[in-house]
């Protein structure tokens, strides 16, 4: 008894242990983007580097703003990001409903397609739509980013809200056509409220995706001016990839913030939708 | 027509049914089958094609049809041979550990530990961030003068620490560490969700039964959570094969095209050098590889699906 008492003790030993090194494993390369960020440079440079600053300071976060166009390129991001992921919940809550509530060939196609086209390598889609794009003059242009970014993130958004579509109960849905509603009305009244978290959550989602994505941006965007934030900031890099570190950091971090506190927010859902979406299908 | 005729999900049509009779609602598909079609289906198809041209960029005369020739260039392409090499080292190098560290994470957060909500809050850190951002902190990592690794190793006392992504040798191996540190997430959460779909009494009934850990692992655990993990995994190595952005960041294919996988090889043929048709017939090849993976994945959830029943 006591022998196995033993085994379990060493056992849950064993499993915080492992816990501790994948946190550390996970979180060591954010902590050191987070020191770098706030050095002076004679730290930087320094042979001997350090996790904390002996001398925090926020010098770097105001030369971002002066070596790159940061904020310019936060508000492109922004644009393109917000008028995406509207544009993805409008266009994409009609037809998961028709998804999750009738067995139709066009649904069984949209799902197949769903998942076909996450596998094509992006080289395969990207040329076509540069032309495309450039036809209707288009490219260089952040409407055209957005379009872009809404077809990109449509197949998820459909996932994610098929799944919350389903968790209405038809039910409710019937009820009110028995008690005369039509359809529309039924949709509208019944149905979008019960499904506005959902239809939030899909829209951050889409926003958070849009505004990290770097392709798209770095082939479409030729303007400094019109580049987004993730494009901007590998200028950073510089051509021979000799970088000024502090500033870099700086903004590689700012990027991140609007996506790790909508992800924050959302992140229950994001999971609960996901887990769903993985064992159902 | 109204929707108490709409069937319930739980009311399955019988095999080979046709499309229910309820027409009214082709109408509210429209709004997304329209960008579908011309932003997605529409570009894919136009892509394939290209492959079978001379599509160049900034070309005055009309591109031509030329068949097989593109094809035939990169059977003799030997940078290309090595470009898919490289891919297909990174796509297994970084799928094959993602996958076990995930299973391991995904079995711990399943456990009652103290610090387990912070930790699966936590554990989806990196998907939040945007892939360049996460090239640039692990440069930063990896940076031979100012990066935590190099200090680590001389605190260890083991050698002056190098240049990590320059490395002939050393590039490779660092990129992919990145690959698995950041496609972590999307691995643990289906196998979290797939373990909480495992009923408790099984698992306390094998306990009685005398099964030890291993044991129930393997006959009550894996079972259920097979067509998720077959589904993750062949997901995650396409994903991996076509990925760009962080290798991009990381080491724009160098040192000497080390690193250089299938996508920004291509990417470099289209947009540095313009070869429009060129570099469609490499996604097409891509596609190739790919097609098998995507094979074993619609018949791992066709499996499923019975199961299922």
């Amino acid at each position: 008894m006591t022998a196995r008492r033993g085994r379990t003790a060493a056992a849950r030993a064993g499993q915080y242990l492992a816990l501790l090194g994948y946190l550390l494993f996970l979180l060591l390369p954010f902590l050191w983007l987070l020191s770098t960020a706030f050095k002076p440079p004679r730290e930087l440079g320094s042979i001997d580097p350090t996790w904390i600053p002996h001398e925090p300071t926020l010098a770097n976060f105001r030369a971002t703003f002066d070596e790159q166009p940061l904020l310019r390129s936060a508000a492109n991001s922004l644009a393109a990001a917000a008028g995406a992921a509207v544009l993805a919940v409008v266009v994409a809550t009609p037809m998961a409903y028709v998804l999750a509530r009738f067995r139709t060939r066009m649904a069984r196609a949209a799902t197949g397609w769903v998942v076909v086209s996450q596998a094509f390598p992006l080289v395969l889609v990207i040329i076509p739509l540069f032309l495309l794009l450039k036809a209707v003059h288009l490219v260089d242009s952040l409407g055209g980013l957005t379009l872009v970014y809404l077809v990109w993130s449509l197949p998820f958004a459909l996932w994610m809200l098929t799944g919350y579509v389903r968790a209405v109960p038809a039910e409710l849905e019937e009820a009110a056509a028995v008690d005369g509603a039509g359809r529309v009305r039924t949709l509208v009244s019944v149905t979008a409220p019960l499904l506005m978290p959902g239809i939030v959550a899909t829209a951050l989602f889409a926003f958070i995706t849009a505004w990290n994505e770097f392709f798209f941006a770095l082939v479409l965007l030729k303007s400094p001016e019109k580049q987004t934030m993730p494009v901007v900031l590998t200028h950073f890099l510089g051509a021979e990839g000799v970088a000024d570190l502090g500033p870099l950091a700086a903004a590689a971090l700012l990027a991140t913030l609007p996506g790790l506190v909508l992800f924050a927010v959302i992140q229950r859902r994001i999971t609960g939708g996901m887990l769903a979406g993985a064992v159902k299908h | 027509m109204t929707l108490a005729t709409a069937p319930r999900r739980s009311a399955r049509r019988p095999a080979g049914a046709g499309p229910r009779r309820d027409r009214g609602v082709w109408f509210l598909v429209l709004p997304a089958l329209i960008p579908i079609l011309v932003l997605s289906v529409g570009p894919l198809l136009y892509g394939v094609s290209l492959a079978f041209t001379d599509a160049q960029s900034g070309r005055t005369e009309p591109t031509r049809w030329v068949g097989l020739l593109n094809f035939g260039d990169l059977l003799e392409d030997t940078l290309f041979w090595e470009s898919f090499r490289i891919g297909l080292v990174w796509a297994v190098g970084v799928t094959v550990p993602q996958f076990f560290l995930a299973l391991g994470l995904a079995l711990l957060l399943n456990e009652k530990l103290r610090l387990r909500w912070p930790a699966r809050a936590l554990a989806i850190v990196p998907w939040a961030m945007p892939e360049v951002v996460v090239g640039i902190m692990w440069r930063l990592v990896y940076h031979p003068d100012a990066g935590v690794l190099n200090e680590t190793l001389r605190g260890f006392g083991l050698g002056e620490g190098r240049d990590w992504l320059s490395g002939l040798a050393t590039a490779l191996p660092a990129v992919i560490v990145v690959g698995v540190w950041a496609g972590l997430p999307q691995t643990t959460v289906p196998l979290l969700a797939g373990l909480q779909n495992v009923p408790r009494e099984l698992h306390e009934a094998a306990a009685m039964d005398g099964a030890g850990a291993w044991r129930r692992f393997r006959t009550v655990t894996w079972p259920a959570l097979r067509p998720v993990a077959l589904a993750i995994t062949a997901l995650n190595f396409i994903w991996n094969f076509n990925s760009f952005a962080l290798v991009f960041v990381l080491t724009d294919g160098g040192p000497g095209g080390r690193t250089r996988l299938p996508m920004l090889f291509a990417y470099e043929e289209a947009f540095r050098y313009g070869q429009f048709g060129y570099a469609a017939a490499m996604g097409l090849a891509m596609v190739a590889v790919i097609a098998v993976l995507l094979a074993v994945y619609l018949a791992g959830r066709l499996r499923a699906g019975e199961d299922d029943r």
